[in-house]
């Protein structure tokens, strides 16, 4: 007796083929998409079309003459030489390019590089959202807190992170941790405001379901209020994402000793267009990738929302 | 103005209100008046249900009973104690939803229970007696957002009942639900009423509602809120809604609120002009 219409839609959304057809323009992805039901199949599909798509664009532009490869080598030049490139992730032998054999290949140099710099993100966005999370429930929580932190959170949050860099650096030198402080600098105040949105977006009825039941201040926040805003709290952290991708790589060109930002600055010191690029696809693929996880983990973690971007797809 | 049954001050009424008042943001520049001066009784497994135009304060009433919020005027006892905090024994229940999405329906009926540290066997086990008298058993493990409108006003009203409660407050419960819906959701509170032995407070605008449930029907004037009669009903259950009883009782009460609606209209449209 207890099926109802949204158990419906999530099983036929399991074996995938009685969407309605108008979602779909395509016969193919239509195919594909029955096939097994594999929904994840399409979205792969669409992305290599939408990427497709605009590398065909920088291609036929090379072709015509309008790109100058020397200024803008489209992507079958700068991926081509992948080995050639490769080698300036190369910490240890990047300065004598051309003559080292020796050392981590092409693609482990790439490897241990990324790694570095996926650390420094990752490390810096967990940093942030608990530091965050943590302050802005206690801004709430105590009355004292808030009027002690709120002012200066407020203050400081319109501040660009690249005035903290000097900070950083003069607080940590160089390695990994001028990078990660600039990572959580560039996430800590906006996250702790838009924490403190979030408590306050709490639906009271809730809030008052756990008084009745005779919960304590504390078991109301631990119980309702940090479940309630976490979905929120994971679309802030997605939004905030690209802009820790961005700042750790302001970081890198500036002090620490290896990480895409240094690759970015030596592909400028020594004009090399090929490797801006390539630095930009990894870039731009590790990006996608942590988003992907994110919303991965969304869905993971907060079971209980509704899928509103399926609906804006139906009309 | 005053309740129509004899005053008494009794600890053996499940809910007393004397010359209880609310002003909303009171002491400022938005302070406004949304209850004034009521006296009411309630008898211990009574079903009173409250009728009047839309803002005249029945939700702030029931607010004040379960001590969620402060009366500004009077006193409100309930079995003799005077109300000063939010109870288990008193339990609200709202107009939306209001189960936590992150559990599981089990889980939501249990967490008065998990509150006071019961154990989770034990828990269970209540949750799964609760579910059993309103008719979703087997609904245990689902999570809110599987249920419908009904149902999960169902798991509510079992949420409510896990913690044994002597008077419940019921906010609109079944306004958001279709009539079909909604006169079954009557029949099953019914059901659920006579074996709990609880109090009902009951707030609602339909008075078809008010006529199949209701022991008295407290009528309240528009804002500030004030009694402006009771009207006890003892045609017994279970009532034919086309009984020419049924009929005469719907038409009074029509007639009695009506005169409320329109001056709550009028003062509506006088602050629109107003501003
Ligand atoms: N939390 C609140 N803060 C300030 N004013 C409120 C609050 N809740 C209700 N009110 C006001 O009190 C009046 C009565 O509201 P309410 O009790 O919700 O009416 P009803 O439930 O009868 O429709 C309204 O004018 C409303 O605006
Ligand atoms: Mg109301």
């Amino acid at each position: 007796m207890a099926v109802v219409e949204r158990d419906a839609t999530t099983g036929s959304a399991a074996t995938g083929t009685s969407r309605p057809a108008a979602a779909r323009p395509l016969a193919v992805n239509r195919l594909f998409a029955s096939i097994a039901g594999w929904d994840w199949l399409s979205k792969a599909w669409w992305t290599c079309l939408s990427v497709g798509l605009f590398a065909g664009i920088w291609e036929l532009c090379w072709a015509m003459g309008w790109a100058d490869p020397q200024l803008l080598p489209p992507p079958h030049i700068f991926l081509s030489n992948f080995g050639e490139q490769g080698k300036f992730f190369n910490t240890a032998t990047r300065w004598q390019v051309g003559n080292s054999m020796e050392g981590p290949s092409a693609f482990e140099s790439v490897m241990i590089t990324v790694a570095a710099t996926t650390m420094r993100v990752f490390v810096g966005l967990v940093l942030a959202s608990v530091l965050a999370i943590g302050i802005g429930v206690a801004v709430r929580y105590w009355h004292v807190f808030d009027k002690l932190v709120l002012p200066t959170v407020t203050l400081l949050s319109p501040v660009s992170p690249i005035a903290w860099l000097p900070v950083a650096i003069f607080l940590f030198g160089i390695g990994n941790a001028p990078a990660i402080f600039m990572v959580v600098v560039a996430l800590f105040f906006h996250m702790v405001l838009a924490t403190i949105a979030q408590i306050d977006g709490v639906s009271p009825n809730l809030i008052n379901v756990a008084r009745t039941m005779g919960a304590s201040k504390r078991q109301i926040y631990g119980r309702v209020i940090v479940p309630a805003i976490l979905p929120g709290m994971l679309q802030v952290l997605r939004m905030n994402l690209f802009g820790a991708w961005m700042v750790v790589l302001v970081a890198e060109s500036t002090g620490v000793g290896y990480g895409m930002g240094q690759v970015i600055m030596l592909a400028r010191n020594t004009f090399n267009p090929s490797l801006v690029f390539f630095t930009i696809a990894v870039i731009g693929v590790l990006g996608f990738a942590f988003d992907w996880l994110l919303r991965l983990a969304q869905r993971r973690i907060l079971y209980w929302l509704p899928d509103t971007q399926e609906k804006l797809r139906g009309l | 103005m005053a309740s129509d049954s004899a005053p008494h001050f009794s600890s053996r009424d499940a809910v007393v209100c004397r010359g209880v008042g609310k002003t909303w943001a009171a002491g400022t520049r938005r302070a406004h008046e949304a209850l004034r001066d009521v006296d009411l009784d309630i008898a211990p497994g009574e079903f009173v249900v409250f009728l009047g135009p839309s803002g005249c304060g029945k939700s702030t009433l029931l607010y004040l009973v379960a001590g969620l919020e402060e009366a500004t005027d009077g006193r409100i006892a309930a079995f003799g104690d005077p109300v000063e905090a939010p109870s288990p024994e008193r339990s609200l229940i709202f107009q939306e939803t209001s189960l936590f999405p992150w559990l599981t329906v089990w889980q939501n009926v249990s967490f008065g229970l998990s509150i006071r540290g019961v154990g989770i066997e034990e828990r269970k086990q209540i949750a799964r007696q609760a579910l059993q008298r309103v008719g979703l058993a087997e609904a245990m493990d689902k999570r809110p957002d599987e249920l419908s409108g009904g149902m999960r006003q169902r798991v509510a009203v079992a949420r409510a009942l896990a913690m044994r409660p002597k008077v419940l407050l019921m906010d609109e419960p079944f306004a958001a639900l279709d009539v079909q819906t909604r006169s079954r959701m009557q029949d099953f509170l019914l059901d659920v009423w006579r074996d709990s032995g609880a109090s009902i407070l009951f707030v609602t605008h339909h008075i078809d509602e008010a006529v199949a449930l209701a022991d008295r029907v407290v009528i309240f004037t528009a804002r500030p809120g004030r009694i402006k009669t009771i009207v006890p009903i003892s045609i017994p259950r279970p009532r034919d809604p086309f009984s020419p009883q049924c009929e005469a009782l719907r038409k009074e009460l029509t007639e009695l609120l009506r005169a409320e609606v329109d001056r709550a209209f009028a003062e509506q449209e006088a602050l629109a002009d107003a501003v």
